[in-house]
């Protein structure tokens, strides 16, 4: 297993920082925004990005958080059992342009799972998507509106998101799996 | 945590971290009954077969309310509109609704132990919505979320359960999840409504119904059934009445924020007085309401599920 | 035709003998049984480490014929008892017809001779139809060849009605047994009353159900002289009263079942209908009792109330489920295996119980003995070979049994009757 850090601490801030500006200016502002995380590590970066909001902008922009575990659409059997984590939307949606933060977008499949939690709490005008990674390999179509970081990946590779509220502290992990010892090359010779 | 159970039988097969796990659950299932969709995808396309050997307008909506909830499909089987009256026995039933790939059974018997027997017959999860006098897992859950919603923990907790022990499942249910999370419970009633060697459950056994009441904590009264009377257990309604009955003079016995349950449904003028049902410290209602949370949770916990976070 | 039973250590507790003898059988007799026979004509058969036994007999067996015939047969029912190592077996009268007249009876014994080598004594009832008020024709009975009677399955509630049975009984040289159990106080009873009922919701049935009736019975006994048999003894306190009863020399004798012995009332909490009967099983003080009783010779004879129901009839709700189990095929693993294994009953003890207590209480004069004159029939066992009863073995018709796929230490290997040999596979 090979471990390379990608962002420390004062990287993903920065990432942060930048994606909170491109949702300033894309959207103009931020009327009728609101943020809405997607557990478990979504809840914190959203409440990051408006913290950098409310700096840059002035405004409160109100974050929520979404437990999709209800949402999806892998029924696997009974395992490791599932810790509900609670959906907490305080404020309502209707008419509002809601931001789905996620720390990373792979598959594509929990930011479905995530659009239909949403849409049974209420219409939002839109709905847009933040992510700080993204790293390919989408299985549904599904695009994030504001990405952080774009890597290139195998799909054996795991990209793991640390962040000081979750875990002891900041950092963006990849890893990758060491390939399996195979034939020596011989290189002697010309 | 690991939640291996693939039945719920009874409370005596969970342990208190499974069942403060299914609580936790319970108190974020709630969260769906308040929005204005009421539904979430969870179970969706799973089968629940509602197995109602036993009438109960009650826990079956309870649990049939669960189940939408989930987004499952159900099936009402009720004893009376059944092959049952002709004579079909309870395997041959199963087996026969079993063809129809159901996920899971909920059922209610008055046989203690009817849903071991048919959880060796087919490979649904099991739910015992009571069986006989054995057990009402459902039942002890949904009251151990209405006490740590009122009470908050339940170390120490004195708890007074009173009324017919000997046919009641709600009070054995009750008894082994106390136990296991801490909380101390009395069980009183008119001697003849107590099973000989009760007291090996881990419970104070009396019939003093006024001197139980002092230092506790929480009151759950049992319903009397009137059948009991005519099998000669007890004299009359009104003579339990005046010694069990809970009213707001006996209350005052008990510590100052003690609260009043019942499992439902209640035989008012019998164990318990309107004015005290009705009254502020009754949270009988918050039960019934806890119910489908719970229920919710358990249904959830054993049929749904995912993998965990690695698959974005 | 002669056969040798060579090496075996015969152990006969009639005579004391515990040594290791050959045993020669002629004629469906015992020859003889001396050191190293040599007998050139006979067949041998090596029990080099074998328990050479008087033949057992299983004093309380429910065939179910007539009438019962899809739970067992008499042909059946004989084949369990001649593969769990049984002589002879005693069946209670509780088939439809009930046995309670010379019809039944020759029936029965017609039916047997022709299906199997095991001997069948027919008990015959108490009262008509097991009403228990007008008493049966016990002469006729007598006649017919019945040496025993009872109502089992039901109590003789009406005191009147035993003591005349009692004495009408005694006269003829009839033993009467008796299924001590207060109808009224068992109350609809499922299982033993005690902290497994509490716990289970179910409702129990107490141990003074049984211990009441059978002071009752010791009191009758007492009072007409006559002999009288309890059946199926499970209670500590029900011991006692009958180990007092014998000091004072009333002339009571009892029997109790392995399951009585092997299990208690714990084996229930998972509501396996296998595990209903009646007497239900009880606490483990009240096995510790049996076991004692079994010890001191309180209890006089191991019998194994085989009683068979068919699989949609055990595979019911607990409460609705009758009761019984069968028996014959594990009742001396069961022995060996949970009372001479652990020393608290001794070898000599056990073969007592299955073989010459039953004998002498049947008054079958030429069984029960290993010695010059006696009827060939031995029960060849080893208290060391694992057994282990898989239902494919089962040779009653019905498989209730809670000891299925269960390891035992200590089997039969050869059941001999009247000088053949049958050898259990």
């Amino acid at each position: 297993m090979r471990r390379k850090t990608l962002f420390d601490a004062a990287g993903i801030q920065r990432s942060l920082g930048r994606l909170a500006l491109e949702i300033a200016e894309r959207l103009q502002g931020c009327k009728d925004l609101a943020l809405v995380g997607i557990h478990r590590r979504g809840v914190p970066l959203a409440k990051r990005i408006a913290q950098k909001l409310h700096e840059v902008e002035g405004v409160h922009v109100p974050v929520g958080s979404l437990d999709i575990n209800l949402y999806r659409d892998d029924f696997s059997s009974v395992g490791t059992a599932p810790v509900l984590l609670g959906t907490q939307v305080d404020f309502d949606i209707e008419g509002r342009t809601v931001v789905l933060v996620d720390d990373v977008l792979f598959t594509g499949r929990t930011v479905r799972s995530a659009l239909d939690a949403l849409l049974d709490l209420g219409r939002p005008a839109r709905v847009q998507l933040a992510v700080l990674v993204d790293r390919g390999h989408r299985e549904l179509p599904i695009q994030a509106d504001y990405v952080g970081l774009s890597l290139n990946t195998r799909r054996e590779d795991h990209v793991e998101l640390r962040l000081k509220e979750t875990d002891a502290e900041d950092g963006l992990i990849l890893e990758t799996p060491t390939p399996a010892p195979g034939k020596k090359t011989e290189r002697r010779g010309k | 945590m690991s939640f291996s159970h693939k039945d719920l039988l009874g409370i005596a097969d969970l342990n208190a971290d499974e069942i403060t796990y299914i609580l936790d659950t319970a108190e974020k299932m709630a969260e769906v009954s308040h929005r204005p969709m009421k539904k979430v995808p969870a179970l969706r396309g799973k089968l629940v077969v509602n197995l109602f050997f036993e009438t109960s307008t009650r826990t079956r909506s309870s649990f049939e309310i669960a189940e939408k909830r989930l987004s499952a499909d159900t099936l009402n089987f009720s004893a009376s509109a059944s092959a049952v009256q002709k004579g079909e026995s309870l395997a041959d039933t199963v087996l026969n609704i079993d063809r129809m790939q159901p996920d899971c059974y909920v059922m209610r018997h008055a046989s203690p132990g009817s849903c071991h027997l048919i959880k060796r017959l087919t490979p649904a999860a099991v739910v015992n919505a009571g069986d006989g006098a054995h057990e009402h897992p459902t039942q002890a859950l949904l009251d151990a979320m209405t006490i740590r919603q009122r009470k908050g923990s339940f170390k120490g907790l004195q708890v007074l359960i009173c009324g017919d022990i000997a046919h009641s499942r709600v009070v054995r249910s009750n008894v082994h999840l106390l136990n296991k999370v801490g909380a101390k419970v009395t069980v009183c009633g008119p001697a003849t409504l107590i099973p000989p060697h009760f007291e090996s459950l881990g419970v104070r056994v009396t019939s003093d119904f006024e001197k139980a009441l002092q230092g506790k904590d929480v009151v759950m009264m049992l319903r009397i059934q009137l059948e009991r009377q005519q099998r000669g257990l007890f004299p009359s309604l009104l003579e339990y009445y005046k010694t069990f009955g809970l009213t707001e003079q006996r209350l005052k016995l008990a510590n100052k924020e003690a609260i009043v349950m019942h499992p439902g449904p209640m035989n008012r003028g019998v164990e318990i007085a309107s004015e005290v049902a009705d009254g502020p410290y009754s949270v009988i209602l918050d039960q019934v309401e806890n119910g489908v949370a719970v229920r919710m949770a358990v249904l959830y916990l054993l049929l749904g599920g995912g993998e965990d976070e690695a698959s974005h | 035709m002669k056969r040798l039973i060579k090496n075996g250590r015969v152990i006969d507790p009639s005579s004391g003998t515990d040594e290791t003898l050959d045993v020669l059988l002629e004629d469906g007799s015992i020859a003889r049984v001396d050191k190293r026979i040599q007998e050139k004509s006979a067949e041998v058969f090596d029990a080099t480490g074998l328990i050479v036994a008087p033949g057992f007999i299983d004093m309380h067996v429910h065939l179910r014929e007539p009438g019962f015939e899809r739970k067992e047969t008499i042909a059946s029912g004989l084949a369990a008892a001649l593969a769990g190592g049984f002589t002879g077996v005693c069946c209670m009268p509780n088939t439809d017809p009930v046995n309670d007249c010379a019809s039944v009876t020759q029936y029965v014994l017609h039916k047997a001779k022709g299906v199997s080598p095991v001997a069948v004594y027919p008990v015959g009832a108490i009262t008509k139809g097991l009403k228990g008020e007008d008493l049966a024709p016990f002469a006729e009975l007598k006649e017919a060849g019945v040496r025993a009677l009872s109502d089992d399955g039901r109590p003789v509630t009406r005191s009147s009605v035993m003591r005349r049975a009692l004495e009408y009984a005694g006269s003829l040289g009839l033993l009467v047994i008796d299924h001590c159990e207060d109808l009224d106080l068992a109350e609809g009873g499922v299982m033993n009353e005690g902290p497994v009922s509490a716990r289970l919701g179910l409702r129990g049935i107490p141990a003074d159900a049984e211990y009441l009736p059978v002071r009752r019975d010791l009191a009758l006994s007492r009072l007409t002289g006559q002999r009288l048999h309890v059946a199926h003894v499970s209670t500590r306190r029900a011991v006692e009263a009958i180990r007092a009863a014998k000091k004072k020399r009333i002339p009571v004798t009892a029997e109790a079942t392995p399951h009585h012995f092997a299990l208690t009332d714990a084996a229930c909490t998972a509501f396996d209908s296998n595990t209903k009967m009646n007497p239900p099983l009880r606490d483990q003080e009240d096995v510790d009792g049996i076991i004692e009783g079994l010890a001191d010779g309180t209890i006089d004879a191991i019998a194994t109330d085989h009683a068979p129901h068919a699989y949609e009839e055990k595979f019911v709700e607990f409460d609705r489920a009758p009761n019984g189990i069968i028996g014959l095929q594990t009742a001396v693993s069961l022995a060996l295996d949970r009372l001479v294994r652990s020393d608290r009953v001794s070898l000599k003890r056990v073969v007592d119980a299955f073989a010459c207590a039953p004998a002498r209480l049947l008054g079958l004069e030429r069984k029960g003995a290993i010695r010059e004159g006696m009827d060939a029939d031995l029960t060849l066992f080893s208290p060391r070979k694992e057994f282990c009863l898989q239902e494919k073995d089962v040779k009653s018709l019905s498989r209730n049994s809670p000891f299925l796929g269960q390891k035992l230490r200590g089997a039969v290997v050869a059941t001999v009757i009247a000088g053949s040999v049958y050898s259990v596979k």
